[in-house]
């Protein structure tokens, strides 16, 4: 069963591709010039939901053979990984199960021991649960979104095979299959990101993600190395076994001395900042936009981006014994959570404000991750899951109803034109918001997940704890400001659409809302049903097991039952105030905002520009490799090596031999030939008499 | 089995050349279509029972032995040296990859190569058994002799059907290569005067003093450098790739730049220790300044097969690294890099020779949006680009990460330099890519493109199934080189006497 969960998603992928070469290769016609061919993609790139206003669903099929094919099986395919995967995960996590499975073998060199294996305990089970549901009803969802594009089959093959390269991440029992999962889900992404390969910016976008993850890979290369030196190993049961006996030894990383397990999980963690989107590694997420929607539900914010989440939670063994490095990434996780949550306050671009959202929640897990709570930073992965899922589909819902604007500045009262999508947007909202009756348990899933984890940092020990803590709920204001923000341009007030626009505004189909709908129900629900497993000492015992090391001296979860009432009510406050200032803003007041604006202009371009990291990181770095590889190339190798080697030896010996003698092509080929012929008369000589011995 | 497989290897390529003589001979010179006809067919059929014979290396091989296999000895002018051949599990794997690859040459120059069809195969087939030579030679006479014979058809095919700037490509070529091929024979001469032998498997167990040792492994050092290339030496190979005809790269990439590294583990790692572990510092430093300085120029080239050219030299920065290391790691790696580069390297040149065969031009900037007009090719192209970034589930990832972490284990510095590679190699090789592939499609000399023909799939696809295959299960080159590999550096850790502290656990 575990193996088909696996293995569906990558058949799917395999048939829709081969589904994508016989139809484009078909539809190519021969040798003579088809000029128009390039302009007709051009149309697709720049606006794809251009025939948005169209819903006969077969009008395009034509130009896309075998398009209806490749959208069922694959489809079809991962609704059966999906339900096998919630059996899985009910078998494993409450029914005591678990799957180890080696397929074949992978690196076997001395002590290096790599297989392709597949290992299931509850956390995996958790991340099968979530990639496959999201991957199956994200699948769904683009038979409908995509309808009108003619590259279909392909886009159905990548996102097969990026949700195969996520499961093979999950299921791993050792460092390599991991790192083969991790880039390999990087490869989807960047191939979706890039889906519309006319488009420039989404070329340039693709390729930033590809490369900003590639940084954060090189950290995760050197993070294994250490391991595999420290330990010997790079499987993960004989690494955790042997944790507890490394800890505190001292180990010395470029000339460094330092403590062995806190260098190996911080550099590990480096490759867990490229992936998730962490602060410095940031910058590719927003981007990453780009891609068609769907695309930015499933793998950038639902599952690719949290593995660096399950990557943390996964090595719980080696990261509780480094407790400094748990401090590092608890105040990198809150700091992210704060400066995405100032971005996301004034972008204009719908999917853009999710994005910065992400990147903010995301670094609510790492914060709990960091604080010992990583079954609250698996818990908040997993509801983030259902309702950013739900948030991006549902903008991806608004685009489609919009004509492919992404502007909210030119949205507006959409409320009543599409009051399915409303509604599920606003139940998004809600659970991101962290909406919910405080000390009941009763509440949207973000409300229990994301409050245990503030509630979390405030216990937690250490500076990193209270520095957390303190960012974390100014973030649950600024989230709150920004969510409701989004709600009310987008559906509230009045329409700023140009009438083009407005007359093809129009509610999705079922195979678009339908999602919607269920994703709805998870981010109302995931929360209050799965409290016990993830928030509380005792349940996490019983559900995770052995999947999760605490130490003995990490009494994070216990504590949080003991944190005073007004840390419990902090968050609601936000939320509450949050909601409050954005109703102000752009429901009652709608001056406001430009005023503030220009008040503070310095403070708000600053923010409105992402704080500038690309164009540091683009004055930093990409211009100096350019210019450097260019010096390289050009003094180093042409006027430097080139020049005082061959090129001047060949100049002095001309200068010499000139008129004594006459250094002509012919003359070497002359003798190097006669030097061939040598050789082979030697050889022939060998094997008549010398053989004949 | 008895029959003498290693010689049969060695004159299969010979006799198909003299098989292109006849025809030559027998057409008179005069139709010219036919016999490059006869000579395309006559090298085709060679190089894949060439291939189909060493093939049977590869199942009769004892991978338990760490030893030379299929010996084939006959002393040879009066006993001063001898025909001495045979294959240990590093060699093989060599020898099989050069057999491997010819066909593949053969049938990319089906139609691209028009002028002198004739010589150009039979150039190509001397090359073989050259190539072969050098792989199983087991007297260090008869090893010279190969190492520099390859050098001879290769001067021609680079100077004689190569580009606009063939000779001074060619020339550059053999004065780099020049210097070293002197210093390798005083250092072969100096090697039997004191060991009393050219018999290379006495010589792995001779025990030459420091003091020689580091004369010897200097003299080695100037030629295999060049041949690998590593920095400073590698301006050579960027003129000589963009000169060479398709096949010529494919050879070049594919099996000439790992005559250096193989003589590195045969010659200076083997029989030199001392020495190497003396000068593995050199090495790492002037590898990770090759995998740095050349990405960063791959990255500005306009010239698509001198990207590729530069991003050589940076992949072999790695394998240079990975030998130098001592360990099990660092060498398999080395060893499975270096076959990796020879299937994606050789993959890549064949690639570029494709769209070179439609438009006559490597100029990045004449391409844009290709797969609009040859998805197919699009797919291709991806690939062996991914296997050329070290992407995992392709060869490129395995040979990346065990050769940097023995790198790791030898010295973090290392490890952390080379490292950067995986960063810049996405750099330059993604945007190549997208400067080929993606976009619209907008140059109308590109508008009547087409796609991949049946030949060219039939040559593409056995290298993706390669390139992928030994990307998931590379057990299958491990297999056969683990013997020697712990035998060699069982050896190598014995007879160090200075030199690196060694975690000889690993």
């Amino acid at each position: 069963m575990i193996s088909a969960i696996v293995f569906l998603p990558l058949l799917g992928f395999i048939i829709a591709g081969a589904v994508t070469l016989i139809g484009r290769r078909m539809s190519i016609p021969a040798g003579a010039g088809h000029g128009g061919h390039g302009s007709d993609h051009d149309d697709h790139g720049a606006a794809p939901m251009s025939a948005a206003n169209d819903h006969g669903h077969d009008a395009h099929h034509a130009a896309a053979p075998g398009a209806r094919f490749a959208e069922l099986v694959t489809t079809g395919f991962l609704m059966v990984s999906a339900l096998l995967s919630w059996i899985v995960f009910f078998q494993v996590g409450f029914g005591g199960q678990g799957y180890h499975v080696r397929l074949l073998r992978f690196i076997h060199v001395g002590n290096f021991v790599a297989d392709w294996a597949l290992w299931v305990d509850t956390m995996t089970a958790v991340m099968l649960v979530v990639v496959n549901t999201v991957s199956a009803l994200v699948h769904l969802y683009s038979i409908g979104y995509m309808a009108h594009d003619e590259h279909r089959p392909r886009f159905f093959a990548y996102l097969s095979l990026f949700t195969f390269a996520m499961l093979m991440l999950v299921t791993s029992d050792n460092f390599i299959q991991l790192f083969f999962g991790w880039e390999g889900v990087g490869l989807a992404s960047y191939l979706l990101i890039g889906f519309w390969f006319n488009k420039r910016s989404a070329n340039d976008a693709s390729m930033k993600a590809f490369i900003v993850n590639r940084v954060g890979d090189f950290g995760f290369a050197l993070g294994i190395f250490a391991v595999f030196v420290l330990f010997g190993s790079v499987a993960f049961d004989t690494v955790f076994a042997n944790a507890p006996a490394l800890a505190g030894k001292p180990f010395v990383f470029i000339g460094l001395h330092v403590d062995a397990l806190t260098c190996c999980c911080l550099l590990l963690f480096v490759g867990a900042m490229g992936k998730s989107a962490q602060l410095f590694l940031h910058t590719w997420l927003p981007d990453a936009m780009e891609g068609p929607t769907p695309v930015s539900a499933l793998i950038h914010a639902a599952t690719m981006v949290t593995a660096g989440v399950f990557m943390v939670a996964r090595l719980s063994p080696l990261m509780e014994q480094a407790p400094a490095a748990l401090s590092i990434i608890t105040i990198v996780g809150a700091s992210t959570a704060f400066f995405a949550a100032t971005v996301g306050l004034v972008q204009n671009d719908i999917k853009r404000v999710i994005a910065y959202s992400t990147c903010s929640q995301l670094g609510y897990m790492f914060a709990a991750a960091g604080v010992g709570a990583y079954s609250l930073a698996i818990f908040h992965l997993f509801t983030h899951a259902f309702f950013k899922a739900l948030l991006f589909l549902g903008s991806g819902s608004v685009i489609h109803a919009v004509s492919g604007e992404q502007d909210i500045r030119h949205m507006g009262g959409l409320a009543k034109r599409i009051p399915l999508t409303y509604w599920m947007m606003t139940i998004g909202t809600l659970a991101l918001t962290g909406f919910g009756l405080p000390l009941s348990g009763i509440g949207f899933a973000g409300f229990i997940s994301k409050d245990a984890i503030i509630g979390a940092t405030f216990v937690g020990h250490g500076p990193a704890a209270g520095y957390a803590f303190a960012l974390l709920v100014i973030a649950a204001f600024m989230t709150s400001f920004y969510s409701w923000r989004l709600v009310f341009l987008v559906f509230h007030g009045k329409s700023r659409m140009t009438a083009d626009v407005e007359s093809h505004v129009h509610e999705s189909p079922l195979t678009m809302t339908v999602p919607l709908m269920v994703l709805a129900v998870g981010a109302v629900v995931a929360g209050m049903v799965f409290m016990r497993q993830f928030g509380d000492d005792h349940g996490v015992a019983d559900f995770f097991r052995k999947s999760l090391f605490l130490s003995d001296h990490n009494h994070t979860l216990h504590d949080i039952h003991g944190a005073p009432l007004w840390v419990e009510l902090a968050p609601t406050v936000m939320m509450i105030a949050g909601f409050g200032l954005a109703w102000l803003f752009y429901m009652s007041r709608t001056d406001l905002p430009a005023k503030l604006a220009a008040a503070q202009p310095v403070a708000y371009r600053f923010i409105l520009n992402k704080w500038y990291f690309d164009e540091i990181y683009n004055f930093l770095l990409v211009q100096p490799a350019r210019w450097l590889g260019r010096f390289l190339w050009k003094k180093g190798d042409g006027w430097l090596i080139d020049g005082f080697g061959p090129d001047g030896v060949a100049a002095r010996v001309m200068d010499v031999t000139r008129g004594v003698v006459r250094l002509q092509s012919g003359f070497l080929y002359h003798y190097a030939f006669a030097m061939l012929m040598g050789i082979t008369a030697l050889l022939t000589w060998y094997m008549f008499a010398g053989g004949a011995r | 089995m008895n029959w003498p497989v290693i010689t049969l290897l060695l004159v299969l390529p010979l006799i198909g050349s003299a098989l292109i003589v006849a025809s030559w001979l027998l057409r008179g010179g005069n139709d010219q279509a036919a016999l490059g006809r006869d000579a395309r067919y006559i090298a085709l059929w060679t190089t894949l029972i060439t291939f189909l014979v060493s093939l049977t290396l590869w199942t009769g091989f004892d991978t338990k032995s760490a030893g030379f296999q299929f010996l084939e000895t006959k002393p040879w002018f009066g006993g001063l040296m001898s025909y001495r051949v045979g294959v240990d599990g590093i060699s093989m794997l060599f020898v099989v990859l050069t057999t491997f690859l010819m066909p593949f040459c053969i049938l990319a120059s089906w139609q691209s190569v028009d002028k002198r069809v004739a010589e150009y195969m039979v150039a190509f087939l001397v090359l073989e058994t050259m190539m072969i030579g050098v792989f199983v030679a087991l007297d260090l006479v008869l090893f010279y002799l190969f190492f520099e014979g390859t050098l001879i058809p290769m001067f021609i095919i680079i100077g004689v059907w190569g580009g606009a700037r063939r000779v001074y490509a060619s020339f550059k070529f053999f004065l780099f290569t020049f210097l070293g091929s002197v210093l390798v024979l005083l250092a072969i001469m100096a090697m039997y005067w004191t060991a009393q032998t050219t018999n290379i498997v006495e010589l792995l167990k001779y025990d030459f003093p420091l003091n020689l040792q580091t004369w010897l492994w200097l003299a080695f050092f100037a030629s295999f450098a060049v041949k690998m290339p590593m920095w400073p030496v590698h301006t050579w190979l960027p003129d000589a790739h963009v000169e060479a005809p398709t096949a010529g790269s494919v050879i070049l990439a594919g099996i000439l730049l790992k005559l250096g590294g193989y003589g590195f583990i045969r010659f200076s790692l083997s029989m030199l220790p001392d020495a190497s572990a003396n000068f593995a510092p050199l090495v790492f430093a002037l590898s990770c300044v090759a995998i740095i300085y050349t990405s960063l120029v791959a990255m500005m080239q306009d010239d698509i097969k001198k990207l590729i050219a530069y991003s050589s030299v940076a992949h072999m920065g790695f394998v240079t690294i990975g030998i130098f290391t001592f360990t099990e790691q660092g060498l398999q790696g080395a060893l499975f890099q270096m076959l990796s580069h020879g299937l994606v390297s050789g993959a890549l040149f064949l690639c570029v020779g494709i769209v070179y065969d439609r438009m006559h031009t490597r100029e990045i900037n004449a391409y844009g949006g290709l797969v609009h007009r040859m998805p197919v090719y699009a797919v291709f192209f991806m690939v062996f680009t991914l296997a050329n970034v070290g992407l995992p589930g392709t060869s490129g990832f395995v040979g990346e990460v065990l050769s940097l972490t023995g790198a790791f284990i030898a010295n973090s510095w290392v490890a952390v330099f080379a490292t950067t590679g995986v960063i810049l190699s996405a750099c330059y090789a993604l945007w190549l890519y997208r400067r080929v592939i993606f976009g619209p499609l907008e140059k109308p000399s590109l508008a009547a493109l087409n796609d991949v023909t049946a030949r060219e799939i039939l040559v593409l696809a056995p290298l993706v199934v390669l390139v992928i295959g030994f990307g998931i299960y590379p057990s299958a080159v491990f297999d056969i080189t683990a013997a020697s590999v712990k035998a060699l550096l069982l050896n190598t850790h014995l007879a160090v006497k200075t030199g690196l502290p060694l975690l000889a656990a690993y």
